[in-house]
């Protein structure tokens, strides 16, 4: 206030102690919301984009592979098309051989769902200033999301370890699972962007698993009620539910088309 | 800012009652169009039409998400505006790479034909 009072003298001595108020000279809101959360909206834009492009890849290159056409249960493992992704996401764990489509990454879903619940009701008690209940919940969200991200850790493992028979590649070898370079389950490009677009998922969870653990500490420490707001809590949550939002879109084009 | 009536400027430590009623009708209906797009999945065989119903549902979904979850629908009309008017570069973009990718298949299978 000091500085701006300063060059106004030079204008308008008038107007030496009212603040700002018109709409083109920075004294005001026009979007109602504070610069952390516009910037939170915005970054949150550009991270929007960048999963766009991810999934955008991944159309591209399922266009540019035949699509298996002969009959669903006549379906078998080939480099010649992209591999129908309930063939190659069906089991579960404890449930071994047992040919279970999607229902694994079914329940991610649901932990993930829950976990974006958990979330809300966080950030609607930090609107009621109820500290014990913002803690509850964000020790809930932490829960569905570390959970979440367990599952995604035993679901790469199964898909790198790959299934016991195998395909027969090229020059004859069986070959189990996948990495970077080579997999059972289709073209290279179907494990390279299952790594790419699923990993680069579960490390915006895990960062969000992190800032969730600070904004935990945080209200522990009574830092949100001494601020008089909570609105640290619903930026993460703005983030948080970003990550379920992208997950919905991965479901689908990933899981389901 | 509808959902949250309850004034945060309380004087004493007297904490308002939660209101949680809108949050689960959100998750009812994100569950219910889960449900919907697996359905959907197994139901029906593979086909444009088909997907076109999972993205349709998929849309449907993020809107919920993003409108209560993330509170978009009751910000002001700007905010809103400036975070939906960048997607439409991202149909343009997925629309023509999708394209590209029909395009380019054909030019190698038929090379090596």
């Amino acid at each position: 206030m000091s500085t701006t009072s300063t060059t106004q003298t030079l204008h308008n001595n008038a107007s030496i102690e009212r603040p700002r108020s018109g709409t083109w000279d920075g004294g005001n809101e026009p979007f109602k919301a504070s610069y952390g959360k516009l910037m939170m909206w915005f970054f949150l834009l550009s991270d929007a984009f960048t999963f766009a492009a991810f999934l955008t890849t991944y159309g591209l290159m399922r266009h540019r592979h035949l699509a298996f056409t002969g009959d669903h249960k006549d379906f078998v493992f080939s480099t010649a098309y992209w591999p129908i992704p309930d063939k190659v996401f069906n089991s579960f764990p404890g449930l071994h051989g047992m040919d279970l489509p999607l229902a694994f990454v079914a329940l991610m879903t649901m932990i993930l769902i829950f976990s974006s619940v958990t979330m809300v009701l966080a950030v609607e008690a930090g609107h009621r200033m109820d500290k014990a209940d913002v803690q509850k919940w964000l020790l809930w969200t932490l829960l569905f999301g570390a959970t979440f991200v367990s599952c995604q850790a035993w679901e790469w493992s199964h898909f790198i370890g790959g299934t016991e028979e195998g395909t027969k590649m090229l020059d004859g070898t069986i070959f189990h699972g996948a990495n970077l370079q080579m997999n059972q389950y289709g073209p290279v490009l179907f494990a390279d962007l299952f790594f790419f677009i699923t990993g680069f998922h579960g490390t915006h969870v895990f960062s969000g698993l992190v800032l969730l653990t600070w904004a935990f500490i945080a209200t522990t420490n009574g830092t949100f009620e001494k601020r008089g707001h909570y609105e640290m809590v619903e930026k993460i949550g703005l983030y948080w539910h970003f990550v379920d939002l992208v997950w919905v879109f991965v479901f689908t084009f990933f899981y389901l088309v | 800012m509808a959902h949250h009536a309850t004034d945060h400027t309380q004087p004493t430590g007297e904490i308002p009652r939660p209101v949680t009623g809108w949050i689960w009708k959100t998750f009812f209906v994100l569950v219910g169009v889960t449900a919907l797009e697996f359905l959907v999945t197994f139901v029906m065989d593979p086909s444009t039409f088909r997907n076109s119903i999972l993205i349709v549902l998929t849309i449907f979904k993020a809107f919920f998400i993003v409108a209560e979850f993330m509170h978009l629908k009751h910000e002001t009309k700007g905010l809103i505006w400036s975070i939906l008017v960048p997607m439409a570069l991202l149909i343009w973009l997925m629309v023509a790479l999708i394209t590209e990718g029909s395009a380019i298949g054909e030019a190698i299978y038929n090379a090596f034909k």
